[in-house]
């Protein structure tokens, strides 16, 4: 039974990252309906972006914090303007591709810089967040995690039910058209939902940086896999992809506790599969009703 | 019987004319004159590595005309290929290694085995569409990846299996020649068949589904069954072209058939053309030239002197380039180089008052 708990509690803060690595890509996804394949290098380039500002350039950590999210921020405005907007309008295959084709430049460019090697942060998290449950002890990084999680989650939800900006999201995932006759800007909304995935994705890349290391290889792993993740919970929704990622890492940590290490890499995609077969839009999908 | 040219309008009046797939006679000589030089004078003119090239490219051109029946016609995306690229190679192998089956059937077998496979992957589709059914072929291709990985006893794991030298009718196909006068037949043979799978019932029921699914249904086409013949066929080109590939390297471990390769098919699909036979053959000619052009520049750094260490960093460029070049193709010719193609062919007929 100590032995399940641990796996239990184990799993759980996996699940966590899995859910925060899986935020920015369900950003995307609920504001312009792109499936993102470049989300891993996403990640990464926001991880290594604060390892050159906190490391190299030895700038405060919260300095280090606030240039990195204005950074990523500009990046995911500059992925838009130039390779995302020539191809509103075209089919779901090409803008996949474009992700793909953007992944692999990024990954390029992140190995001719940093190579395959593995970075570490200083440890700068407060002591206090270790706590200890019984004899199971959680690291000060998977409490991080949590309260990063919760937090995001929070803000999320506001911001995309009162927030004006957040409520165009909304229309502009629901019906481009319809929202683009009702004086909602388009492009406007598609630029701003980038730029914010890709702060988000900045900030998940810190805290797996903080937990694995900093590795370009891991990072762009971490990006497929957050497809069962956010399919599992339904592509539309936040907070199915939060219960996703904790399904997720819970099931692969028992599979490798009990069964076999070498499972945990394609347990979640055979729990994917069940899953889609019996419930095909996943947990928490939009049910799409279609006529002709 | 009268020459048929080029007619300077659309004069057509049955739709037997609207189907055929030579509208002029030169387009036919064309093609036998193609056909001639591919088996006559290409053998004759490349070098080892040329045809090494060559067979390579005839191979990955079977697969990616398979995965357009799929993406291009049916409008299914599949990014599962590179996987079933595997399971062909894999059969093969396995056929030819432990029951001793002979180079024909075990390829053909390895194209079977890989249809039955592409069904079951494709039985999703009855309730999935669009991005969910993509990620579930994507699931596929991890599954199948890990079976060539942990299933020891059948695949031998990580270190692979080595094939024995192919034969047929008992002439041992030991040179890259043999082999491309092999692959080059399948190719054709193949080619030729989805030319004319596209022209059938079923190809005009695969591209009613592309274009609109529910409206197909509606017109009384079950569109299930033709989605799981479109996996079927589309994994029967990638399995066949896998176990030509087996024979043709001699040996196989699970390292190829990775999500690389399934991306690596798709993108020749798109930078040849969706929906176009002939794109599929023009892309893969493309990323495997690229391919093998940009390993090239590499070694070629490797060896010059003082330059040595300047490869070894730039040796991640060759993926950042193979990137750029698909996005700059889905920016500026999203319709590929068949799209290219017909505008070069289009603007000698029009000249001087092309437009």
């Amino acid at each position: 039974m100590d032995f399940f708990l641990q796996l239990l509690i184990q799993g759980l803060s996996v699940g966590c990252l899995y859910a925060i690595a899986a935020l920015g890509f369900v950003m995307i996804f609920k504001s312009s309906s792109i499936l993102n394949f470049a989300h891993g290098e996403l990640l990464a380039i926001g991880a290594y972006i604060f390892l050159v500002l906190s490391v190299w350039l030895n700038l405060p950590i919260y300095l280090a914090f606030i240039i990195t999210f204005i950074g990523s921020f500009l990046l995911g405005f500059v992925i838009e303007r130039f390779f995302l907007r020539p191809m509103i309008g075209e089919a779901l295959i090409e803008v996949i591709m474009l992700t793909v084709g953007l992944a692999a430049m990024f990954k390029g460019l992140l190995l001719f810089i940093f190579s395959g090697n593995t970075y570490v942060y200083p440890n700068f998290l407060p002591a206090g967040f270790n706590i200890k449950i019984g004899n199971i002890s959680i690291s000060p990084v998977y409490t991080a995690t949590f309260l990063i999680t919760i937090l995001f989650l929070i803000i999320f939800g506001l911001f995309f039910k009162y927030s004006s900006q957040g409520i165009y999201m909304r229309s502009v995932a629901d019906s481009q058209v319809a929202a683009l006759s009702l004086g909602v800007n388009v492009r406007r909304v598609f630029a701003l939902s980038w730029a914010i995935a890709s702060l988000v994705c900045a900030m998940s890349g810190i805290v797996l940086g903080i937990l694995n290391g900093i590795n370009v290889h891991d990072l762009s792993k971490m990006g497929l896999k957050v497809f069962p993740v956010v399919i599992l919970g339904g592509l539309e929704s936040i907070g199915g992809a939060i219960i996703g990622g904790l399904i997720i890492g819970v099931i692969e940590t028992l599979v490798s506790g009990y069964f076999s290490t070498s499972l945990r890499d394609v347990v979640a995609y055979v729990v994917l599969v069940i899953i889609l077969m019996i419930k095909p839009y996943g947990l928490f999908g939009l049910v799409e009703i279609e006529r002709v | 019987m009268r020459l048929r040219l080029r007619p300077c309008g659309n004069y057509k009046e049955t739709y037997m004319e609207e189907l055929t797939i030579f509208e002029t006679d030169f387009g036919r000589l064309w093609t036998l004159v193609g056909i001639a030089l591919l088996f006559l004078v290409i053998p004759f003119i490349f070098d080892q590595y040329g045809l090494y090239v060559l067979n390579h490219v005839g191979i990955y051109a079977i697969a990616a005309v398979g995965l357009n029946i799929l993406i291009g016609f049916t409008g299914q995306i599949s990014l599962g290929h590179g996987a079933f690229f595997g399971v062909g190679a894999y059969t093969a192998a396995i056929l030819m290694t432990r029951l001793g089956v002979s180079f024909v059937p075990a390829i053909i077998a390895g194209g079977i085995m890989t249809a039955v496979i592409g069904l079951v992957f494709g039985i999703p589709s009855s309730r999935l569409k669009h991005l969910y059914l993509t990620i579930s072929t994507l699931a596929g291709q991890f599954i199948l990846e890990y079976i060539f990985v942990h299933w020891k006893s059948l695949t031998g794991g990580t270190e692979g299996i080595i094939l024995p030298k192919s034969t047929i009718l008992g002439y041992a196909l030991k040179t890259d020649r043999a082999f491309y006068y092999v692959i080059f037949i399948c190719f054709v043979l193949f080619l030729w068949i989805a030319k004319n799978i596209i022209r059938t019932r079923y190809g005009r029921a695969f591209i009613a589904i592309r274009d609109n699914d529910q409206a197909a249904e509606g017109m009384g086409i079950p569109i299930f069954k033709y989605k799981l013949l479109s996996f079927a066929i589309s994994s029967f080109y990638a399995g066949f072209a896998g176990a030509l590939w087996a024979a043709y390297v001699g040996s196989i471990t699970p390292e190829p058939f990775t999500f690389g390769l399934s991306i690596e098919f798709i993108a020749m699909i798109i930078i040849g053309g969706l929906g176009s036979i002939t794109g599929s053959v023009f892309g893969a000619t493309f990323i495997t030239l690229i391919n093998e052009l940009l390993s090239q520049l590499a070694a070629y750094l490797m060896n010059l002197k003082g330059l040595a260490g300047v490869a070894m960093t730039i040796a991640p460029l060759r993926e950042f380039f193979f990137g750029l070049i698909i996005v700059l193709f889905l920016i500026f010719e999203p319709r590929g180089i068949a799209e290219v193609w017909r505008i070069v062919k289009s603007s000698f007929r029009l000249w001087p008052f092309s437009y």
